[in-house]
């Protein structure tokens, strides 16, 4: 690591001021710190001074529900809390089941949610020094000629990178509001948060440097669940993530939000998906079977990660048979 | 790793490992001193750099005063803020049962618990432990008498070269501490943060089974 200051502020006017100043090269903003210890200790970055903001009022408040049952959690809620909330298992467990799927204990003790929407891709070629890749200002990606077995197989470059967020795809069926403080906006919706890397490369969301995310709203999705698939059991990133909340009346599904994660560059929506189980009875499992296998459709896989393609279809099968369960275990 | 810094140098862990002893608890509380918990009050920020205008104290990027609350004794240290919790630990402390394995949160060694929840302390600023109570696996055992979860890797023979080790009990009793009687896939997910590919694994789950008061599995039936 680089030696850095370290400022602990208690308003976003003295954040935003430290990292406008001139005093120090390159401020960036630190919560959890756990992805940006990574970026620290790989060189990726050399601040001159961290900017702790995980003591800013507004942003340390508990998992809450107001009284017209809308669902807030601070944005330095760690997932370890967001796992075990039984607001969350009760209203939503489909952000509960994605924090609990995240990570190791040790992780979800320390990273908040807004850290986990923010970090940065997990990419080989990105997180090592010694490749100069497209996000690091370099001319090429490494991923198409290289080994892209963990790589995108939707969004067509020019960076293969997925976004590692588990609760970006939770957070996109809830449609959860990103509520910002920093630069004059309040609150962006969470389908507006992420940018594809054809609209920009040396970064994946949408704030500006100064902007906070404070916290998070949305309405309560019962029926909704979480599934990752994993390549072992402990500890380890997922190949494909998915997401669902269904509305579900008399035995129907009235209408579906599916997203999945890890399989694209930005948590990637599946609209077709969505619509194929629009009016199908909750029961039908061949249909369910038929919705979810257009999860593949358009995939543009790369040489190492046409598997994902046959994953997906079935992590999305599954999360929506969670989702009608209703209460279903979170996945251990 | 660019610019690294004279605290993590071997000289100055030599240095601290003849201050501070190896692995007796005794010998460290008595060469560190007690204090008393009202001292964590001025903690770093006696060294923090705060103007008249309002402005938020700033700490570093040279080396600041930190106290730190370790198995149950204060302690002061100089450290630059680009300082892991670990390398105080280690380098600072002497307290050398946390191992930096990976130094990048994917493999354990380095787990303790900071206010009872278990952290990779490579990942952790030693800063953001300040005034927090951090248990390393050197505050386990009470003088001679081990913690039942050491005596039970022990039984067990929960190990083999033994250098994951005080990251796996740290991870044990961070689970038994949030849930007594944990089942297998309890274990499993619990000690997810620790485990790696090593045939000790199902007697490592034996032993949290058996420290748990619940009977272990047959040999090699959880791995």
């Amino acid at each position: 690591m680089n030696r850095f200051a370290v400022a602990q502020v208690e308003s976003p006017d003295q954040a935003v001021e430290l990292m406008e100043s001139k005093r120090f090269v390159s401020p960036v903003y630190k919560a959890g710190g756990l992805d940006l210890l990574d970026h620290l200790k790989e060189g990726l970055i050399e601040p001159g001074l961290l900017v702790d903001i995980r003591t800013l009022a507004g942003c340390a408040d508990p998992i809450h529900q107001a009284e017209d049952g809308t669902l807030r959690i601070s944005a330095n809620a760690t997932l370890a809390d967001i796992a075990r909330s039984p607001l969350m298992h009760e209203h939503a467990p489909v952000i509960a089941q994605a924090a609990h799927s995240a990570a190791s204990p040790q992780i979800r003790n320390v990273a908040t949610i807004a850290g986990n929407l923010l970090q940065r891709p997990r990419c080989w070629y990105y997180r090592q020094q010694q490749f100069d890749c497209l996000k690091k200002g370099g001319h090429q990606c490494f991923a198409p000629d290289g080994e892209n077995k963990y790589h995108a197989v939707f969004g067509g470059g020019p960076c293969h990178m997925i976004h590692p967020s588990s609760l970006a795809p939770a957070l996109s069926v809830c449609n959860a509001h990103i509520h910002v403080t920093g630069s004059g906006r309040e609150s962006i919706p969470i389908t507006e948060l992420f940018h594809a890397p054809d609209q920009g490369l040396r970064s994946e969301h949408n704030l500006s440097p100064v902007e906070i995310i404070t916290h998070i709203t949305f309405d309560p999705v019962p029926h909704s669940a979480f599934c990752a698939v994993h390549e072992k059991q402990a500890f380890d990133w997922p190949l494909a993530m998915a997401a669902a909340a269904l509305v579900i009346e008399s035995g129907t599904i009235r209408s579906a939000r599916i997203c999945a994660g890890a399989v694209a560059p930005i948590p990637w929506p599946l609209p077709k998906v969505e619509d194929a189980l629009r009016d199908l009875r909750i029961d039908d499992d061949g249909e369910l079977d038929k919705a979810c296998s257009l999860a593949a459709d358009r995939g543009e896989p790369l040489s190492q990660n046409a598997y994902k393609l046959k994953l997906l279809p079935v992590a999305i099968r599954r999360a929506v048979q969670r989702a009608i369960a209703r209460n279903a275990e979170a996945p251990q | 790793m660019p610019d690294e810094h004279p605290d993590s140098s071997c000289d100055d862990q030599k240095r601290t490992d003849a201050a501070v002893g190896a692995l007796s608890r005794r010998r460290f509380m008595q060469t560190v001193g007690l204090s008393s918990a009202a001292a964590l009050a001025d903690r770093a920020r006696a060294a923090a750099v705060a103007d008249d205008t309002g402005a938020p104290p700033i700490l570093g990027p040279g080396a600041v005063d930190i106290a730190l609350h370790v198995n149950g004794a204060t302690v002061k240290v100089k450290a630059e803020p680009a300082t892991t919790l670990l390398e105080v630990l280690r380098m600072h402390l002497g307290l050398t049962g946390s191992k930096e394995i990976c130094g990048r949160g994917a493999c354990g060694g380095c787990s303790v618990l900071v206010d009872g929840k278990l952290v990779y302390s490579c990942m952790m600023l030693a800063v953001d432990a300040i005034s927090a109570k951090i248990t390393t696996i050197e505050g386990l055992a009470e003088g001679d008498a081990l913690d039942p979860i050491q005596e039970s890797f022990i039984r067990h023979d929960a190990l083999q070269c033994g250098y994951c080790t005080p990251g796996f009990v740290m991870a044990s009793t961070a689970l038994l501490g949030e849930n007594p009687r944990p089942s297998l896939d309890e274990i499993k997910a619990g000690l997810s943060g620790n485990s790696c590919r090593c045939g000790s694994h199902s007697n490592i789950f034996n032993a949290v089974l058996d420290a748990s008061g619940q009977a272990p599995i047959h040999d090699g039936e959880g791995a």
